[in-house]
């Protein structure tokens, strides 16, 4: 008890520096994988892209992160079993997100595939199966946890399959495709404004104090598709056909309406992955701030005070405006072959299923979902060539980052207990 | 960013460069025309001029075939079977070396036509060409075919292009039937060994149709699954 008392302001510096740097990797890289994907389609510009990252990273971190944040802070360890010596959750904590930090550094020097999801997961359950025992792992949850990351891209890839399946009915494969275009897009829109709202009323919003019944949920969020739809009907007013670019590919005119769909689900995909990423570097500060904040106790019940989280939101930002502008850029030049009418269902296919996965309090990885949910509109043979290669790369990424994660957490744990003692 | 797997995962379309390949094939094709017409008038310098020009845009189809059999490994994922896009590929190509084929023979032999045939014979190879074009404006369709997922109104599309290329294929048959018909008639007052070549030729002619035709069956087994 001793040790918090005495350490405890500097422990808790310590903790939000290593909270805002973990913050800072995930709005630097990962965020680019979310948002590349509407700058390769042509439908936003980077500008547009880094305002709506933004802008919905932030929303998402700060209204709908609360569930995972929890999980990672008390769904993975069971701190019951440290209620005699709390400042070790503390040193584990801290030494899991400089662990997860660290190893995002050397990866993405060395050009590694990783994924912060996995590396935070892995680094907690080293420090608490080794510095701790195997018994203060819920093996359980992180049970559930692995499955989550192999349910969440076959689910996406599925939902983005019937998506892209939908629109080559409804539009592609029609007489008139700009004239359904018109048609169906702001219904698309709407969905896209409904489930993502309807998910974080009834998931998300405890966590800042709102409380909504079910029926006042889905009136809400009826209420937030039609205005998302509105919007979508005053922008796709000013697409025009374009008889020069159709006579080259016909579906160039379609394209530009569906390119104010990607606009939409951009937003969507920035607020998935803000609701679900922030935890990653927010999770364990949660619980350091938590032991600390009630001198010592494992507090299970106390609540999460929300400046973590916007230090988690600010963290992400920082991060994206520093350095993920030109990450965002890099993967838009490359993926051109994502035009709006797939990239869009690819997009909503994903964040649909994050936001999802946010409000159940999965930590999972947005960027496997979202190339299971691009790996789903090529099972719909809408996309040119995938190299299947890469689901093997996110296997090795699997294997290596959950063991370097954990390794790197042990060392840091006992270092971090023979300094403080 | 080198492991970047959403941008991994985009493997380079094969789709774009067929198509251009089809191209450069019937450009190469095309230069038979000049070639014809310098044949006609026996100007042996013009002619192998064509006949230069027609060899080396049948070198640069042959690369560009080089290069999408290099970026069609077999780990990567197409919507439609990679063994019929490498026919596809294979077939587009044999146009151009047709015509390599016909300019080099007739070059190497000074071949001239008879003055009956002469009219006929470009004629024949209009049409021949023609043909080809139609498999060039086909092939133009795959990328909305591939938007499409190779379903739906955009086949119906492709089918009755290829419909219009069977049709200039018989087309040309017709018009070949008539060529043998008149060299047949005269056969007996020229040198044997060049009427040989001469039935050569008309028999390479229509290949050229007939590969364009092939291309066009490539293209409907591709729509047809």
């Amino acid at each position: 008890m001793d040790i918090i008392a005495n350490h405890g302001t500097i422990l808790l510096i310590m903790a939000c520096a290593f909270g805002f740097f973990m913050a800072w990797g995930v709005g630097a890289n990962d965020v680019a994988n979310a948002m590349g994907t509407s700058v390769g389609s042509g439908a936003l510009t980077l500008k547009q892209a880094i305002i709506i990252a933004i802008i919905f990273e932030f929303a998402g971190a700060y209204l709908a992160g609360g569930a995972v944040t929890e999980t990672i802070r008390k769904g993975i360890v069971d701190a019951e079993l440290l209620s005699q010596n709390p400042e070790q959750l503390v040193y584990g904590m801290m030494a899991a997100l400089l662990a997860a930090g660290t190893w995002l550094l050397i990866a993405t020097h060395f050009g590694w595939p990783v994924s912060t999801t996995h590396s935070i997961v892995g680094a907690i359950v080293g420090f608490a199966a080794v510095g701790i025992s195997i018994e203060a792992v819920k093996w359980g949850k992180v049970g559930t946890i692995v499955a989550s990351w192999v349910v969440s891209p076959v689910t996406a890839g599925i939902f983005a399959y019937l998506i892209y399946r939908s629109v080559q009915k409804l539009v592609l494969d029609t007489a008139d495709p700009f004239k359904n275009a018109k048609k169906y897009v702001p219904m698309y829109i709407f969905l896209v404004g409904f489930v993502i709202a309807m998910v974080t009323l009834t998931k998300g919003l405890k966590h800042i104090g709102l409380h909504f019944s079910f029926g006042q949920s889905v009136l809400i969020s009826i209420g937030f598709g039609v205005l998302a739809y509105i919007v979508g009907l005053v922008l796709q007013r000013r697409v025009k056909v374009n008889e020069q670019a159709d006579r080259d590919y016909h579906f160039s005119s379609v394209e530009k309406v569906f390119g104010i769909l990607m606009m939409f689900t951009a937003c969507a995909m920035a607020f998935a992955h803000g609701s679900n990423d922030v935890a990653n570097a927010v999770g364990p500060l949660a619980a350091v701030v938590g032991v600390i904040s009630s001198a010592g106790a494992v507090a299970q019940k106390s609540a999460m005070p929300a400046w973590i989280l916007l230090l988690g939101a600010g963290g992400i930002v920082a991060g994206l405006v520093m350095y993920g502008h030109k990450v965002i850029a890099t993967v838009g030049n490359n993926i051109t072959e994502l035009t709006p009418s797939r990239g869009f269902a690819a997009t909503l296919a994903a964040a649909s299923t994050v936001v999802f996965a946010s409000g159940t309090g999965l930590p999972i990885s947005t960027t496997h979902t979202l190339v299971g949910a691009v790996l789903g509109v090529g099972m719909a043979r809408g996309l040119a060539a995938l190299n299947l290669r890469v689901i093997g790369t996110i296997f090795i990424s699997w294997i290596v980052t959950l063991p370097a994660g954990a390794l790197l957490a042990i060392i840091f744990f006992f270092l971090f207990k023979g300094i403080f003692g | 960013m080198v492991s970047n797997p959403i941008m991994q995962m985009f493997a380079r379309s094969p789709f774009g460069p067929i198509q251009e390949h089809i191209t450069k094939s019937q450009e190469c094709a095309r230069g038979l025309e000049p070639f014809f017409l310098a044949v006609v008038e026996q100007d042996w310098d013009s002619a192998e001029k064509a006949q230069h020009k027609i060899a080396i845009l049948e070198g640069e189809a042959d690369s560009m075939k080089r290069e999408i059999r290099l970026h069609l490994p077999s780990s990567i994922f197409l919507p439609v079977p990679r063994t019929d896009l490498l026919e596809l590929v294979r077939m587009q190509d044999k146009i151009a070396n047709k015509a390599k084929d016909i300019a080099g023979l007739m070059l190497g032999r000074k071949m001239t036509f008879p003055e009956v045939l002469r009219t006929e014979m470009v004629e024949f190879l209009g049409l021949a060409l023609k043909t080809s074009e139609q498999a060039v404006t086909a092939m133009q369709e795959l990328d909305e075919l591939v938007t499409s997922g190779f379903r739906g109104r955009e086949v119906d599309l492709v089918e009755r292009l290829i419909n219009e290329l069977d049709d200039l294929e018989h087309n040309t048959d017709e018009q070949e039937r008539k060529v043998r018909g008149i060299l047949f008639e005269v056969e007996d007052d020229l040198n044997p060994i060049d009427v040989m070549f001469l039935y050569r030729i008309i028999d390479w002619v229509g290949d050229l149709a007939n590969r364009a035709q092939q291309v066009g069956s490539r293209l409907q087994i591709l729509v047809a699954r």
